[in-house]
C-alpha cells in the first residue's frame, strides 16, 4: 500500500473526500517526521513507538574492494512495534 | 519530550481551518492508523514517500533459551512489523 492509496482507502471510510484524506495523511505523517527531526520520542499507542538513536562513526570497508572507508556518525529511526498490532500481525487476536 | 498522537489530532484540527471538529479529526487519524495495521496485518507492505515503509517478515522456527533457567526451548515461527527510515527523512534527520 502507497501514501495515495491509504489515502483513499481512507477518504473511503470515512466518508470524506479525497482532499481531506490527503490533508490528514499528510499533516499526520509531517507532524511524525518532524518529531523525529527534533530528535524527539514518538509514540503511537496500539501501533508503535519511534525513537531516534544515534549511532558513532567507525571505520568500515568496502567489502567488494576491501578499501576502507570512514563511516560518519549518524541519527537514524528506531521503530518498536506496538502490542496490539505485534499480535494482530502474528495472527494472535 | 513525547510526541502522541493527540499532537497530530490538534495539528491536523488547525490545519483544518474550522472544516472538521476536533472529535471528526481524532477519528479519522483513529481510522488512518486502523487502515495501515490493517493492511499489515494482511501481510501487505506500507510505504509512506518521504517517510518510510513498513514490511511484514516472517521468521522461521528456531532454537532459543529460556534466559532465566538457561533452559533450550523451541521458539516458533513468527511474524514481525519493521521500519525503514525513507532517505529524505534520514538525510533530514542528519542535517546538522
Amino acid at each position: 500500500m502507497t501514501k495515495s492509496q491509504l489515502i483513499e482507502a481512507l477518504a473511503k471510510a470515512e466518508g470524506i473526500t479525497l482532499k481531506m484524506a490527503e490533508m490528514a495523511v499528510k499533516v499526520s505523517f509531517e507532524t511524525m517526521a518532524e518529531a523525529l527531526i527534533k530528535g524527539d520520542r514518538l509514540e503511537v499507542r496500539g501501533f508503535g513507538s519511534f525513537k531516534v538513536k544515534n549511532y558513532d562513526g567507525y571505520k568500515g570497508r568496502n567489502p567488494k574492494t576491501g578499501e576502507i572507508i570512514e563511516v560518519k556518525p549518524k541519527r537514524l529511526p528506531f521503530f518498536k512495534v506496538g502490542k496490539d498490532l505485534k499480535k494482530r500481525v502474528n495472527g494472535e487476536i | 519530550m513525547t510526541v502522541t498522537k493527540a499532537h497530530i489530532v490538534e495539528r491536523l484540527f488547525r490545519c483544518a481551518r474550522g472544516k472538521l471538529t476536533k472529535s471528526e479529526c481524532a477519528r479519522i487519524v483513529e481510522t488512518m492508523f486502523e487502515i495501515i495495521k490493517q493492511t499489515l496485518e494482511n501481510g501487505e507492505d506500507v510505504l509512506i514517500s518521504g517517510f518510510g515503509k513498513f514490511s511484514v517478515r516472517s521468521k522461521s522456527q528456531r532454537r532459543g533459551r529460556n534466559p532465566q533457567t538457561g533452559d533450550p526451548m523451541i521458539l516458533p515461527a513468527r511474524r514481525v512489523v519493521t521500519f525503514k527510515c525513507s532517505g529524505v527523512l534520514r538525510s533530514k534527520m542528519n542535517q546538522n
